[in-house]
């Protein structure tokens, strides 16, 4: 039971970033390369925040993302909007300098060994369930992850900022046409994908050390995940990142040599018989 | 999908010529020479490190210069061979020279599994898919017996060349390594410019088109991208007898994000683009080993700053001032 509930932890992980990764795709086109290290600024902010200003984690779930989320939009201006007319790749090579300049910094400052994160006071101890002790804090994540998902997920399916978004993803010239300013919502949508990696570390600050290297290995078990659910809806996004992170946590039960690669050879799996990914649309 | 930018413009006219074109022909030459001087001038280790680097980029220039297809996991080849040429040498006694196919033929097996999964998903989800599939041998690498976890493996001997000569000398590997990675680079070369590379350019300009007229893209594609693991594999290999070591560091995601950025500094899609490259980033990290961090970050400066502003590399602007291919 333990096992499974880190792999819903895991997943929620999954999800959120994921998610973030698939709302950026929809609109820019590009994988953005530097989601891990965005995920790790989220935690790192985080953390200065409470040392630095003795600010809390509760604003700081709130100011983290924000921060996070103008700096992505800063980047978006003044470097990724210059690539749009190019190859998509280009953009991929781009957000990759971005994340190793990102680390690199990090690792120069406060090195590799991890910073301690308290769990906030409100959080910390557990509830006895009989079966199994379930810590409050992991039970928040699992909470916060779902309904910051919902909450997404809600705003671009059924929302009329999210019909615009739609839209534009189908054809950004003739939602232009119709007096929509495309280039600033695509600003803002690179804002509010950065905003939900930066969300999604700062809710792992406390369970996983803060450092530097936090978000390189874990982006690309996400490239897996998306991968293996497509690109194509929000929702295939979200419960691939969750269903993942459950048979994740499964096989480290039942095999746990294998739980490092299981997702990878799921996405193996999933290339040989639906090649376009669980949700995705044919290419 | 096809990274065409930094091919020299058609208002450019190409000399036609039959085999290499004389312009090519002296640089190689020119080139081989500097390469015999230079162990005699530089540290050789450092000097074969250059080599291995060039080689393993000009490999991966096949896949995305050539072939427009952007691999984000070279280093399972690259590192894969180094593990099995060290295994093979160290365990199993192998001459240097079977050590090295041995680790060739492991990547080129690696790449042909990998790379029949991989070309299913095109542009950005082959470069997730390559990536993702690089990570899963890593975390093999870092779990399984041979590979000796986190310590790779290490003092891996030199051994005697085909059982006659001694590779103990700097110097003797030296060319030995010069013979290797001049070979690889000229084979490529070949490679590129044959009928097969022809098809290759086909496809990546507009691949519809090349279905429409009858070519079995997706066999051409398998092709390349076995191809270039061979080639990065032979470098990786080849670093593992340099270096008497097989460690992580080869097969770190790291690792492929170098070589692209080897080949973006050098121009891709340019024939010396990618030796320029490599031997700019060994060079620098060479330099600034001492700084830590910051080599990273420059590298990840050198990254930002090439996407936005120097697509076409060094060898690409050279090559669009003489208006000559390069």
């Amino acid at each position: 039971m333990g096992q499974l509930l880190l792999g819903l932890i895991n997943g929620s992980f999954y999800a959120v970033l994921s998610l973030g990764l698939a709302v950026i795709f929809g609109l820019l086109n590009i994988i953005n390369f530097s989601h891990g290290a965005q995920y790790m600024m989220g935690a790192f902010v985080a953390w200065m925040l409470l040392n630095y200003l003795g600010i809390g984690y509760w604003p700081a779930l709130v100011l983290a993302p924000l921060i996070v989320g103008a700096t992505g939009i800063v980047l978006e201006k003044v470097a990724l909007s210059r690539l749009y007319k190019l190859d998509h790749l280009y953009g991929l090579l781009l957000t990759f300098g971005i994340a190793l300049i990102l680390q690199g910094l990090f690792r120069n400052y406060y090195g590799i060994s991890g910073l301690p994160y308290q769990i906030p006071a409100s959080l910390s101890g557990g509830q006895n369930l009989g079966f199994m002790f379930l810590p409050n804090y992991r039970a928040w994540i699992v909470v916060a992850s779902v309904v910051v998902c919902f909450a997404t997920w809600f705003m671009i399916e059924k929302t009329r900022l999210g019909a615009y978004l739609r839209a534009a993803t189908e054809n950004p010239a003739l939602v232009g046409a119709f007096g929509i300013n495309v280039p600033r919502m695509i600003t803002l949508t690179y804002g509010f994908g950065v905003a939900l990696a930066a969300f999604a570390g700062v809710l792992a600050a406390p369970i996983y050390a803060v450092n530097p290297n936090m978000g390189a290995d874990l982006i690309i078990v996400v490239f897996a995940v998306v991968v293996i659910g497509g690109m194509g809806s929000i929702m295939g996004a979200i419960v691939t990142g969750y269903g993942l992170g459950l048979i994740e946590g499964l096989t480290r039960v039942f095999y746990p040599e294998g739980s490092a690669v299981v997702i990878f050879v799921i996405m193996a799996i999933v290339l040989l018989i639906k090649p376009e990914g669980l949700f995705g649309r044919a290419a | 999908m096809a990274m065409t930018e930094n091919e020299t413009g058609e208002n450019v006219s190409f000399r036609k010529e039959v085999g290499m074109p004389r312009l090519h022909k002296v640089i190689f030459l020119v080139l081989l020479c500097f390469l015999i001087a230079l162990p005699f001038m530089v540290y050789p280790i450092f000097a074969m490190k250059v080599m291995c680097f060039a080689l393993f980029a000009a490999a991966f220039n096949l896949l995305l210069g050539f072939g427009g297809l952007l691999s984000f996991g070279h280093a399972a080849y690259f590192g894969g061979a180094s593990y099995v040429a060290a295994h093979a040498a160290k365990v199993w006694g192998f001459t240097p020279e079977l050590a090295v196919l041995a680790g060739t033929l492991a990547a080129a097996l690696l790449g042909l599994a990998i790379g029949s999964l991989a070309i299913r998903r095109q542009g950005i989800y082959f470069a997730m898919v390559t990536l993702a599939f690089a990570q899963m041998v890593y975390f093999f690498a870092l779990q399984a017996e041979f590979t000796g976890g986190e310590d790779g493996i290490q003092s891996v001997p030199r051994g005697e060349l085909f059982g006659l000569f001694s590779l103990q000398d700097n110097i003797s590997l030296y060319f030995f390594v010069l013979v290797v990675t001049f070979g690889g680079i000229l084979a490529l070369y070949r490679i590129v410019h044959s009928p097969f590379g022809q098809v290759l350019k086909a496809i990546r300009e507009n691949e519809p088109r090349a279905i429409s007229l009858g070519y079995q893209v997706n066999r051409y594609k398998l092709m390349v991208f076995t191809l270039s693991a061979t080639f990065a594999g032979l470098a990786g290999a080849t670093k593992s007898q340099v270096f008497q070591l097989a460690s992580l560091t080869d097969v770190h995601w790291s690792m492929s994000g170098e070589v692209v950025l080897m080949t973006l500094l050098g121009g891709m899609g340019t024939i010396f683009g990618p030796i320029v490259g490599a031997a700019v980033i060994v060079t620098m990290q060479n330099y600034l080993a001492t700084f830590g961090a910051w080599v990273t970050i420059i590298q990840g400066v050198i990254f930002v700053l090439g996407v936005l502003l120097f697509r076409e590399g060094i060898v690409g602007v050279i090559s669009r001032l003489l208006k000559r291919r390069l």
